[in-house]
């Protein structure tokens, strides 16, 4: 081997190993970066979008539901916006869902980030059963939990006396008045945010949520026992079998056995 | 005026194409046009033919996402038009940062600061690891990669539906062109280049160059955004054949000497000589 291709082994090498340092380098910049603008969950996606995690991967930015939002709801992430970029969002306060029955921004979806599917019962596009997000009530700052009465946001809700409803209680501090206090009903409330852009306060005290937030999970150990439809979770339930060993020595007789007290 | 126009006639037709259907895209949002809606990473054409971006759709397939009917058709639409005019006719003739690195390009030549800067310190075989990188991150978050950095989508998205901080993107890589790197972004780094690079590889319309009418002025090579690609100047007749060629045919109207033309690709003819 001459000196000469011993040196140009040498640079190949120099040079591959720099190429792979270089491209390691952008790479976990680049993934870091990824992986912070992806990261924000308090979002709230058009009607019919898929699981966020797969919404990210399958939304191609295109916006075609933006431009097909007849109230111009819905926006596309820009700079600045802290949301991962380009994906469609809207926020209640400044402009709600309206929930148009011909649900115009589903259908243009190209790539089934937001599914026809999932917003369709019995072959009909049907807006009532979107899951956009669940309005929460904050008891403290909702007037009506303080006696002022106050039904703004069960009036504005689409689906008057479901997703909303008003509950009786009598106002102890009075005694002789009584609360008329909101109530949301998760299975009905499409997330739309007509009751966060009606609530009077200052700072909505009913407001949106992407669901995953706002709800917890009871999980496989706590079934409804009187709910046929959550009795069916026990269906592919599988058994638990916990196995202890038992204990060689036999049981002390403690509480009568007056060596042990006495000694 | 013959001269002028003579000598600027392709550089006026791809701006208006450029500005024109980012006016059709504009009007799609803000006045309910349907003749071209949507942006550059997918459109519809008056809601009834589907555009996707193929590389977008690449890194999306990358990621795992289930590809919908529209999405395939839409990016071969697209992939079969660009494999036919030249893969890159779509960095001069459509894509929105062209306009900026253009003038920064300009600029750069105007102030000369290229009498400072005469070496290139970066390759512009770049662009391809660039992509193979982009498609590596997007398997490994499981997100198309690029389409959360793309300066490209940022200037398109913002011209129509708001800018945001996206200025901010747009003045780093004029800024990049002007004192960093000729042709930096769209001659190294892009990755959407780079594919388009390897789509056109093989593609029918082609700038052709005449060496016997050929006075070796030059002026093409300055012009030029990928002057590799015109490496038989005044050597050889033949077709441009590399895919990096953007088909901006910049080249062909500053000739005053008619070696260089538009032509179709003589498949048979290249068969034979082996490119």
């Amino acid at each position: 081997m001459t000196a000469r291709e011993e040196s140009d082994r040498r640079k190949f090498i120099l040079r591959m190993a720099r190429g792979a340092g270089i491209a390691a380098l952008g790479g976990f910049v680049w993934s870091a970066y990824v992986d912070e603008v992806t990261a924000s969950q308090l979002l709230l996606r058009p009607p019919g979008a898929i699981k966020e995690e797969d919404f990210l991967k399958t939304c191609i930015k295109c916006g075609l539901c933006v431009e097909a939002c007849p109230y111009d709801t819905l926006l596309l992430a820009k700079p600045g916006d802290h949301k991962p970029l380009g994906t469609p969002y809207f926020i209640p306060r400044d402009i709600p869902c309206y929930m148009c029955p011909d649900i115009p921004c589903v259908p243009v979806c190209p790539t089934g980030a937001l599914d026809e599917a999932s917003v369709t019962t019995d072959g009909k596009l049907d807006i009532n059963i979107a899951e956009m997000g669940l309005a929460v009530i904050d008891r403290e700052t909702c007037i009506a939990f303080w006696g002022i009465q106050c039904d703004a946001c069960y009036r504005a809700c689409p689906i008057l006396g479901e997703a909303i409803s008003v509950e009786y209680n009598k106002n102890e501090r009075t005694g002789k008045h009584a609360f008329l206090t909101p109530v949301v009903h998760a299975d009905a409330c499409t997330g739309c945010g007509l009751c966060e852009k009606a609530c009077v306060t200052e700072k909505p005290a009913i407001f949106v949520l992407p669901k995953e937030v706002a709800m917890g999970k009871a999980g496989n150990y706590y079934i409804k026992g009187w709910d046929k439809n959550d009795e069916k979770r026990l269906e592919d339930a599988t058994e638990i079998k916990t196995k202890t060993e038992l204990s060689k020595e036999s049981a002390v007789d403690s509480l009568n056995d007056e060596e042990v007290l006495y000694k | 005026m013959r001269t002028l126009w003579n000598n600027y006639r392709y550089l006026f037709f791809r701006r208006t194409t450029q500005i024109g259907l980012l006016f059709l895209y504009f009007g799609a949002n803000a006045w309910g046009w349907t003749a071209l809606m949507g942006n550059l990473s997918s459109s519809s054409i008056l809601g009834i033919i589907p555009l996707s971006d193929p590389y977008a759709v690449l890194q999306m397939l990358a990621a795992g996402a289930v590809l919908a009917v529209d999405l395939v058709v839409g990016a071969l639409i697209i992939t079969i038009f660009y494999f036919v005019v030249g893969g890159r006719a779509f960095c001069s003739w459509v894509c929105p940062i062209n306009l900026v690195t253009d003038a920064a390009a300009f600029l750069r030549r105007k102030i000369k600061v290229d009498d400072f800067a005469k070496k290139q310190p970066a390759t512009r075989n770049l662009r391809y690891w660039v992509l193979a990188l982009s498609l590596i991150i997007s398997f490994a978050m499981g997100v198309a990669a690029f389409e959360f950095i793309s300066p490209i989508s940022m200037l398109h998205r913002g011209i129509i539906f708001g800018m945001g901080f996206g200025w901010a993107a747009v003045l780093i890589i004029f800024n990049f062109d002007l004192l960093v790197l000729k042709n930096g972004w769209c001659g190294h780094i892009c990755p959407l280049g780079g594919f388009y690079s390897l789509v056109g590889k093989y593609s029918l319309v082609r700038v052709h160059h005449t060496q016997e009418n050929c006075t070796l002025c030059m002026k093409c090579k300055v012009v030029c955004p990928e002057q590799q690609v015109l490496y038989m100047i005044g050597k050889e007749t033949m077709p441009v054949l590399s895919g990096e060629c953007t088909n901006c045919a910049r080249c062909i109207e500053v000739c005053d000497d008619d070696a260089l033309n538009f032509s179709i690709r003589d498949l048979i003819k290249n068969n034979k000589s082996g490119e």
